[in-house]
């Protein structure tokens, strides 16, 4: 059963707002789903290890080079707001 | 003669090399054809300016991959005013190759959706019935190529996104082993899932795009640094001896009728040359579902962090840092986008991570077993794309699980990580195309080009008809 609670606490994590109305919407739409995912408990997964990934045996480590790539100012025109070579956000620290 | 939409990439390229066909020619031709009938379907969000290039075959791509100084936005309000910065490693070959990209395709938003419904700008409809989906979530890619609006197309695939679509379309939809092609350039949505593919209207197309797109790349730390073998000399006609398993939990309950028929008559047709066919089970099937819906959208969740109005993309300004982050989000993502970062968030938050995440890894760890297991004793694997041809438009839209379980065929395929193919194998009595699916052993693309070649070679007719969309 999820609750508006959970939900709250959910979307608390996610960092998305969400109103009253979609509280008990995606509540109940989530009950659902999660109750489909219940048919999991049936699988006896004793003594197995998880899959993180496939085929990746180890991680692949490379040297740490720094390229130099001209591309700030490409990235800056995307930044919803900016001033001088800097992302703006609002004050975080009073 | 055939107009030129009739020929597929490889044969342009041909005509364009022999000098019958003019580079600027094939791109006003398709650029005439999607002003005319893609506002029947909807499948591209963006068309480019002619740009000469060495081949000038023109090519559409998915709009999650990159491509530099393009409008980028994966259907999502919170990208919808991106512009990529660097290509992505197959746009850069794209463009070695000297093909024309000709713009970019509709998609679920952040690829999170069966039908391309969920899109930011509007859904994709299906070539074939104007009320039917494409299918997704490269459902503009499929169905771009379906009406032939284009010779070809790239999309992703983490669940089934391209295979399904392309199976609901009536073309060839490849997704290579995982790590076979760079995902540099890829909007993540599934990292452990998550492959590029092409969406070709033939199999010497899907071989020719393969070759140009699969490889090792640095700049991708899954890229698999394996020997790719050329696919073009997989183009041949040969599967005497080749053992086919049909795994019987794939022909169970809530498999359409016609689609049964039409797979069936696939494996009579590639035993009448040659191949033997047996009975297999992959006994894990049931769960793939649930564990897939656990694993992707818990690694969405993680991935769609970057989405918070900072350093890109939509912000709803806020003085409180937090409150910006999160109406940022709220206003930024559709409802199927925050139904997955929820579920995501929720299988990894503490107190449910053992019994939702880290169970659901488990068991993808059986189902990967179940293919291992199976390929020991088949070469390959046989199966329906997907349990039913295209559905309504709206017939699920509220219905998120019922949704979910139209991916029931292709979902494991991800989960293990091996190559799979769909391709055309006939049309239902409402003339809606039937896809059979192709599951091969890791890194043996080559042998699903092969098979699915040799079905092609005496099936042609259904990879040859075209959606009537206003043709003379």
């Amino acid at each position: 059963m999820i609750t508006p609670q959970i939900v709250e606490y959910v979307a608390k994590l996610a960092r998305i707002k969400i109103s009253e109305e979609e509280k008990e919407f995606l509540g109940k739409q989530l009950g659902r789903i999660l109750e489909y995912i219940e048919k999991l408990k049936e699988v006896n997964i004793e003594g197995i290890e998880p899959t993180r990934g496939v085929f990746l045996r180890e991680n692949r480590m490379r040297e740490d080079i720094p390229h130099k790539r001209e591309i700030f100012k490409d990235i800056l025109k995307n930044a919803p707001q900016k001033e001088n070579n800097y992302f703006k956000v609002p004050k975080v620290v009073e | 003669m055939k107009k030129i939409f009739q020929l597929g990439g490889l044969q342009i390229l041909k005509e364009i090399e022999k000098g019958n066909l003019s580079k600027e020619e094939v791109y006003h031709h398709f650029k005439e054809r999607i002003e005319r009938i893609d506002p029947l379907i909807n499948s591209f969000i963006e068309v480019y300016d002619y740009q000469s290039t060495q081949k000038g075959v023109p090519l559409a791509v998915k709009d999650n991959i990159c491509i530099q100084g393009k409008r980028i936005s994966c259907a999502s309000r919170i990208l919808s005013s991106h512009i990529a910065v660097y290509d992505a490693t197959v746009i850069r070959k794209i463009k070695q190759e000297g093909l024309l990209i000709l713009g970019t395709t509709n998609m679920d938003e952040f690829a999170f959706g069966s039908s391309c419904e969920n899109s930011c700008y509007y859904p994709t409809k299906n070539p074939w019935n104007l009320g039917k989906v494409a299918g997704g979530s490269s459902g503009g890619s499929a169905a771009a190529v379906a009406a032939r609006l284009v010779p070809f197309a790239l999309g992703s695939d983490t669940g089934g996104s391209i295979r399904q679509p392309a199976a609901f379309c009536g073309v060839v939809g490849f997704k290579p082993t995982y790590g076979r092609v760079s995902r540099f350039g890829l909007v993540a949505f599934g990292s452990s899932l998550d492959q590029i593919g092409p969406i070709t209207t033939n199999f010497s197309d899907c071989a020719y795009l393969l070759n140009i797109i699969c490889g090792f790349d640095e700049g991708d730390s899954t890229s698999a640094n394996i020997e790719v073998s050329d696919f073009k000399k997989a183009l041949i006609e040969d599967v005497r001896g080749l053992k086919i398993g049909i795994p019987q939990e794939y022909f169970q309950e809530g498999l359409d009728e016609e689609v049964r028929e039409a797979v069936f008559e696939v494996a009579k047709s590639l035993e009448k040359k040659g191949a033997k066919i047996s009975e297999i089970s992959l006994p894990h099937s049931q769960y793939a579902v649930a564990t897939y819906y656990i694993i992707a959208c818990s690694e969405a969740s993680s991935n769609l962090q970057r989405f918070d109005g900072i350093k890109y993309g939509y912000r709803k300004d806020n003085k409180d840092l937090l409150d910006l982050y999160k109406e940022t989000r709220e206003e930024g993502f559709g409802v199927e986008v925050k139904r997955r970062v929820f579920l995501g968030t929720y299988s990894l938050a503490s107190g449910y991570y053992d019994d939702y995440y880290l169970r659901a890894l488990k068991v993808r760890t059986l189902i990967r077993k179940d293919f291992e297991k199976a390929f020991s004793c088949v070469d390959i694997i046989l199966t329906p794309t997907s349990p039913t041809p295209a559905f309504g438009l709206g017939e699920k839209i509220e219905d998120p699980l019922g949704m979910y379980l139209s991916d029931i065929y292709t979902v494991s395929v991800n989960l293990a990580g091996v190559p799979a193919v769909s391709f055309p194998c006939g049309f239902t009595k409402e003339d809606l195309p039937v896809g059979a699916q192709l599951i091969g052993r890791p890194f043996e693309e080559a042998m699903l080009v092969k098979v699915g070649y040799t079905y092609e070679n005496s099936h042609k007719d259904f990879f040859e008809k075209i959606p009537p969309l206003g043709d003379g």
